[in-house]
């Protein structure tokens, strides 16, 4: 088990034939990705990387099946790109690309919500469910089988607590980059229940950073609803305020999206939050003893 | 983006978003002329820095003659003008901005931004006019009355309504309000903006409504498509060693510690600052050099992390993952040919052919690059450097 994705998950890319799209889906196809095409306007009825080639997002629905797509395309596109996802009936788009304007994904996001479809991203380095998926840009050897969930805002975080787990002697069972931006789609509040719910996943990682409330309302979930054990680290505790720390959402501002409050907000809700990155592996040992 | 003052009233102007009539000036005696141009018998000079609190800080004074006009700009252009947003060091003011006098009946609060819990806009007004919002907020919310505006249908009536009828404003100002609010909102929209402040907004002795200050932010992953914006940069407002990191795709924030960073990712950086700190150290800096890590990227950022005389070591921290560490290996070594690094680099490589990384950092035999395990060895390392243990 797992959540979200598996082995059987049919995937298309947008943005196919492009250098990112093409390097990143040859990686996920050699993970193991059923990537069954893609799409590239004006390019439709070409094959790549042996698999066929669609003008539009609603032709790759109708001929592969496909219901989950991997965006790659530049900024400006991103917006009509998550449209077009939702309108064809594709029911979760991974957005890899780094630097869509935040009012695209507004009305990016409101459309995709009315179409039910779910959005992971954007600015962030995909979903990979250990041994059987991997939809994005992650390295994927680093994400052994296991039975922790985890969920991140960071890439490289992502990689290094994963790593920190696999060096403990545990795995993982699936694998959330959500972003860093200030509009994103699944967040803690949605994935969590999934985790929850999900029969091989024992704890629960989540790897927050400073700027806007997701990891608060990601604590008051926690202390109502999940049993599991949680470990959280939240980047930025040594962050200036007012300063735009890399990713776009990733900013103090007003006093408000500090480390100090959301690390305190999770603790009140009994998760274990480890104070240095280099901890979180340390930390999922001792509460996967304690179960 | 942050921009001015002076060009967020230019971009109201366009949107009829009612301002006061000013002039740009950069010398006393364009500030005369400014004023002359202007006409009447009071206007006000106001510094143009990116700050808030310019008032309290001497930076906005009045002058009822054209001799005073030149009195304050005096003053006021070359003074270093420090307010509580702009930290202990101030900011040098270039110009000012000469504005027609106005006469001020009532001060309100009215500003946008991003709701991002809601995923949209959010418009405040209060009638706590002329107060930092954040300490009415934390005094006394239930002065500021907030309405969320879905893009999808845009700003409406009833938005408008709520906001006027909730400060308080008498039935025959309604209308004129909620125009000015409802310009307000399809300047934040059109132009791409992350927030707008107007603060104090006035109303006038003949009942209009005035954005006397202006704050402008603008989301920086849109202005590919906001040139005219774009050209508003004031790079003398921003910390030149991050433009000239900007440059070279490197994103880089000085701190007050000794320890120099150089990692890859933005969550990576910040935890590895963190870490620092956790370890007993203060970083000197946040770097995330992105996903390349190659000589030339990595060689710059020890160029950009030396430029600040306190930095005493270097912790680089690269967790590779598409990016393999024997090439990020060979890209320090190469870096420390093209850069003169006389600090101890500390050296923390894991990910995709950590093994071959070490081997090749081994054998190059550089003598101030110090290998470590993890990301906590690393910053016990780099710490310690520092302190010159």
């Amino acid at each position: 088990m797992s959540i979200l994705v598996n082995k059987d998950t049919k995937v298309i890319v947008q943005g196919f034939t492009g250098k990112e799209g093409s390097f990143h889906a040859e990686q996920c196809m050699a993970y193991g990705t059923k990537i069954v095409g893609g799409v590239t306007p004006g390019k439709g009825g070409q094959e790549h990387l042996g698999q066929p080639v669609f003008n539009t997002v609603q032709e790759a629905v109708i001929a592969t099946g496909a219901t989950v797509s991997m965006i790659f395309v530049p900024p400006s596109f991103v917006s009509d790109a998550v449209m077009e996802a939702a309108d064809a009936g594709i029911t979760m788009a991974v957005i890899i690309t780094e630097g869509a304007p935040v009012k695209d994904m507004m009305y990016a996001k409101a459309y995709a919500t009315k179409k039910n479809m779910m959005t992971i991203g954007p600015n962030c380095p995909g979903i990979i469910t250990a041994d059987e998926c991997k939809i994005g840009i992650m390295p994927g050897f680093i994400f052994k089988k296991g039975n922790i969930g985890l969920i991140s805002k960071s890439g490289t975080l992502t990689y290094e607590s994963a790593n920190q787990v696999v060096k403990e002697g545990f795995g993982i069972t699936t694998a959330v980059g959500i972003g860093g931006d200030p509009i994103i789609g699944l967040s803690y509040k949605q994935l969590l229940p999934m985790f929850e719910a999900d029969p091989e996943t024992k704890a629960i990682v989540m790897i927050g950073e400073i700027g806007g409330d997701l990891e608060i309302q990601a604590a008051a979930y926690i202390k109502e609803h999940v049993t599991k054990p949680v470990v959280a680290f939240i980047a930025g505790q040594t962050a200036p305020a007012g300063k735009r720390m890399g990713h776009a959402g990733a900013i103090i501002s007003g006093g408000a999206g500090t480390a100090a409050e959301k690390m305190a907000a999770l603790e009140a809700a009994g998760v274990k939050v480890v104070i240095s990155p280099a901890d979180i592996g340390k930390a999922v040992a001792e509460v996967m003893k304690n179960l | 983006m942050n921009i001015h003052e002076y060009q967020a009233k230019e971009l109201f102007a366009k949107y009829n978003v009612p301002t006061l009539r000013g002039h740009i000036a950069f010398t006393a005696d364009e500030a005369v002329r400014a004023a002359q141009e202007l006409g009447g018998n009071i206007w006000v000079v106001k510094a143009q820095i990116h700050a808030g609190g310019r008032g309290l800080g001497g930076g906005v004074k009045l002058a009822r003659s054209t001799t005073e006009v030149k009195e304050v700009a005096q003053q006021i252009i070359g003074m270093n003008l420090v307010t509580h947003q702009t930290g202990p060091e101030g900011k040098l003011v270039q110009k000012v901005y000469v504005e027609e006098g106005a006469d001020i009946q009532k001060e309100y609060y009215l500003g946008i931004l991003l709701d991002r819990a809601l995923e949209m806009p959010i418009m405040m007004a209060s009638t706590e006019g002329g107060m930092a919002i954040e300490d009415v907020a934390h005094n006394t919310p239930e002065k500021i009355i907030k309405v969320a505006i879905d893009p999808v249908t845009g700003f409406q009536g009833f938005h408008g309504r709520k906001l006027a009828f909730g400060l308080g404003l008498p039935k025959e100002e309604i209308n004129t309000f909620i125009k000015f609010a409802a310009a307000l909102y399809n300047v934040y929209m059109d132009y791409d903006a992350e927030m707008i402040e107007i603060n104090p907004l006035v109303k006038t002795g003949d009942g209009r409504f005035l954005a006397l200050d202006a704050k402008m932010g603008l989301d920086n992953n849109a202005l590919y498509r906001q040139e005219h914006i774009h050209e508003m940069r004031d790079l003398s407002e921003e910390e030149p060693t991050e433009v000239e990191a900007g440059k070279f795709d490197l994103s880089y924030i000085k701190l007050d510690g000794n320890v120099g960073c150089m990692v890859n990712g933005a969550g990576l950086a910040m935890g590895t600052m963190d870490t620092i700190n956790y370890e007993g150290g203060k970083p000197a800096n946040f770097l995330d050099v992105g996903g390349s890590a190659n000589a030339t990227t990595v060689a710059k950022g020890f160029e950009i992390i030396l430029k600040d005389p306190n930095v005493k070591a270097i912790f680089v921290n690269i967790f590779g993952g598409i990016v393999r560490c024997d090439r990020v290996a060979n890209g320090i070594i190469e870096a420390t040919k093209i850069t003169n690094v006389n600090v101890p680099v500390i050296v923390r490589l894991d990910g995709t052919n950590a093994i071959e990384a070490a081997e090749i950092l081994r054998n190059a035999g550089i003598k101030n690059i110090i290998a470590a395990t993890d990301l906590a060895d690393g910053a016990r390392k780099a710490v310690a450097a520092a302190k010159g243990e």
